[in-house]
């Protein structure tokens, strides 16, 4: 019995070091990113922009209080699952404002009901699936969605590398995949005039390592151009082991290609591949590009990525709702992200429409001499 | 489909089944000896795969001394894996040491994790091990000559130990009755953790070898393999080494041809594994070289 009271002493003990927590001070900004996972390396990038960020907007004013700004930092395990957990802890136990993320339109779809039941807005950086923000109020993004990323390549597949038939290795458990696939298949046909351009769809799942088998099927169909819109764990491969096989047809991407790891792993194999992003260092845009691009080169003495600009606009962009609204309350700060219009970020002007998506101009990049180099521009 | 398809095809599933042949073994060695599912396994054949990269990155060395020094550190890493983890249950229900590994594996993954970073790396594979030949229209990576070999020699080396040496008898005694062969004066806990170590320093092989043909590092990359090995393992006869070899190219081969086969259900390739399994388990559940036992756990 004496042992019983010691073991209850002890437990109520911690209970209470841990429910005696300190009151809230400062604004928290939720920061929903994989972390771990297969898609660490993306979550990494946008992670990076939202702490510039952080680091030169610190605060906010609301009235005539400056709120400390608050990251905290919720890691979603690139697991649509684990996301939905992520994303509740962020709204029930830290009691965010906004919630910033995610990379992977996958886990911001699996957190979507969630803040749209917890009414806190939103802000996708890098997740371009149109279901991100279609039918969800809270949900919003500072990037384009892939109706217009699809077309995008097509027009570069069929006006540049003049293909005219292709194959589509996509990645079945993965809807940006299935998205952006879809979206590049009916843009090629159209532009082909020809209902039979995609000569075939070959799927594999998220976490597969061994292509051979779709990769031998392409070699079958010989086509003229490949689009693998898929996560850069995967992709690297896929595009080495095409290699390996002797298949030379050019590859075509989407944005989850620009990491360092595409290349770490790719090496070799993945030169001269091509895909399309959100933002170009050689190509600044406003004068926040400047500000961002200034602040990382001096950080991180690197170039960054186009996501990482991403992260810092998304930051910014929930700022100024913030300071807009006057107001902590989430549901109008929810209204005044939906208002913004023509707001100056690192990757482009931002205005959101209805659905809460941006219109933004697509940038096309290249993969030469081991570097992502800058190729052109497509306005929408 | 034309022969030149058919024959890549198959060059691509002895490739892939070799690799799983190569890991399933240590599975079942372990599992013939201690009667564990050692769940960690998949988890060892990350680790050597991390050692042997840095062993590269960090202090520059050769690649197969890279390599030599990997398999040892993870050999040792496996006994002492043994020691903390399995050896204080051994008298425990064998349920226990089940959970004990299954624990052990997250153990090991989170602190990669912590260790390692959550993303991936990419590998710098020897040139001779990276470079494509070409068989008249069938390309094949080098290293995917290699593995075959490996394994054929491992299990041939494996099966001499456990058949014609001293330390082989200790381990089949103690593999039938564990208390019998104590009385009998066999030590029983060096041979335990002689099979841990070459267990873990065939899993580390494994990895290593994994990490030259798919050379993309990250903490959780054992998870699938292991349990694709582990249904290998199974499928051949848990605790039956040729089983394991059998098990893994069968995997390889029906995993690649059904694709080959069917491409629409590439999408489902995993799943095909999967009902290889239950299909095994229903018509001959002791796998399909093993032997009828009372009970496995």
């Amino acid at each position: 019995m004496k042992r019983f009271g010691i073991v209850l002493a002890a437990f109520a003990a911690l209970l209470a070091l841990g429910c005696g927590a300190k009151a809230p001070t400062g604004v928290k900004f939720g920061v929903f990113e994989p972390m771990t996972g297969a898609n660490a390396g993306g979550g990494a990038l946008e992670v990076e922009g939202v702490k510039l960020a952080n680091e030169l907007y610190p605060t906010v004013k609301v009235g005539d209080k400056e709120y400390p700004i608050e990251l905290v930092i919720s890691d979603n395990k690139s697991d649509k699952v684990e996301a939905a957990n992520a994303a509740q802890r962020l709204v029930d136990k830290d009691k965010v404002k906004v919630v910033l993320g995610s990379w992977g339109s996958s886990l911001s779809m699996a957190a979507g009901p969630i803040v749209q039941k917890a009414k806190v807005p939103a802000i996708g950086l890098s997740c371009t699936n149109p279901l991100v923000t279609k039918g969800n109020d809270y949900y919003f993004r500072v990037c384009f969605i892939d109706p217009f990323q699809g077309t995008v390549m097509a027009n570069y597949a069929v006006k540049e590398v003049k293909a005219k038939k292709a194959v589509i290795i996509r990645e079945v458990s993965n809807d940006y995949s299935v998205g952006l696939a879809k979206f590049f298949a009916d843009s090629f046909k159209a532009l082909t005039k020809d209902q039979n351009s995609i000569l075939a769809e070959l799927n594999y799942n998220t976490g597969d390592q061994d292509f051979s088998a779709q990769l031998t099927e392409v070699k079958k169909y010989n086509p003229d151009v490949i689009f693998a819109p898929g996560n850069f764990t995967e992709s690297a491969l896929v595009v080495k082991q095409a290699r390996e096989l002797g298949i030379k047809t050019p590859f075509l991407g989407g944005d989850t290609w620009e990491t360092p790891e595409f290349i770490d792993v790719g090496k070799a194999a993945v030169e001269g591949t091509v895909f399309s992003t959100f933002f170009a260092t050689e190509v600044p845009i406003t004068e926040t590009s400047k500000v961002f691009l200034d602040a990382y080169r001096k950080k991180y003495n690197k170039e960054p990525a186009a996501v990482t600009a991403l992260g810092f606009d998304g930051y910014l962009v929930a700022r100024a709702a913030i300071e807009k609204a006057q107001s902590l309350d989430t549901v109008k700060i929810r209204d005044a992200i939906a208002a913004t219009k023509d707001f100056p970020g690192a990757a482009g002007m931002i205005t959101l429409d209805e659905n809460g998506d941006a219109a933004k101009s697509a940038v096309i990049k290249t993969v030469k001499g081991g570097k992502f180099t800058y190729l052109t521009t497509v306005q929408p | 489909m034309t022969q030149a398809l058919f024959l890549q095809h198959l060059a691509n599933a002895l490739a892939l089944g070799s690799l799983y042949a190569l890991i399933a073994i240590g599975y079942t060695m372990v599992y013939g000896i201690l009667r564990l599912i050692n769940f960690a396994h998949g988890d060892v054949f990350m680790l050597g795969a991390y050692l042997a990269f840095y062993g590269l990155a960090l202090f520059a060395l050769p690649w197969w001394l890279s390599l030599a020094l990997a398999l040892f550190v993870t050999a040792f890493f496996g006994v002492g894996l043994e020691r903390v983890a399995y050896r204080p249950l051994r008298d425990s229900p064998r349920i226990s040491i089940m959970i004990s590994a299954i624990g052990a594996s997250f153990l090991i993954e989170n602190l990669a994790v912590v260790l390692f970073g959550g993303r991936p790396k990419g590998v710098n594979v020897p040139t001779i091990l990276n470079t494509v030949v070409n068989f008249g229209p069938v390309s094949v990576l080098s290293v995917s000559l290699v593995i075959p070999v490996c394994t054929f020699v491992i299990l041939a080396v494996l099966l001499w130990v456990v058949n014609g040496t001293k330390t082989g008898m200790a381990m089949r005694a103690v593999s039938t009755d564990i208390e019998a062969a104590r009385l009998m004066g066999v030590d029983v806990d060096k041979v335990v953790s002689f099979t841990f170590g070459t267990g873990s320093l065939l899993a580390a092989l494994g990895g290593i070898l994994w990490s030259y043909k798919y050379p993309q590092l990250n903490p959780l990359m054992g998870m699938m393999p292991g349990i694709k090995c582990f249904i290998a393992a199974v499928i051949g006869g848990i605790g039956n080494i040729r089983g394991a070899v059998l098990g893994g190219f069968l995997l390889g081969f029906i995993e690649l041809m059904t694709v080959a086969f069917l491409p629409e259900l590439s999408g489902y390739r995993d799943a095909f594994a999967f009902v290889l399994l239950i299909l095994v388990l229903l018509v001959k559940p002791t796998g399909l070289l093993g032997k009828n036992q009372a009970e496995k756990v």
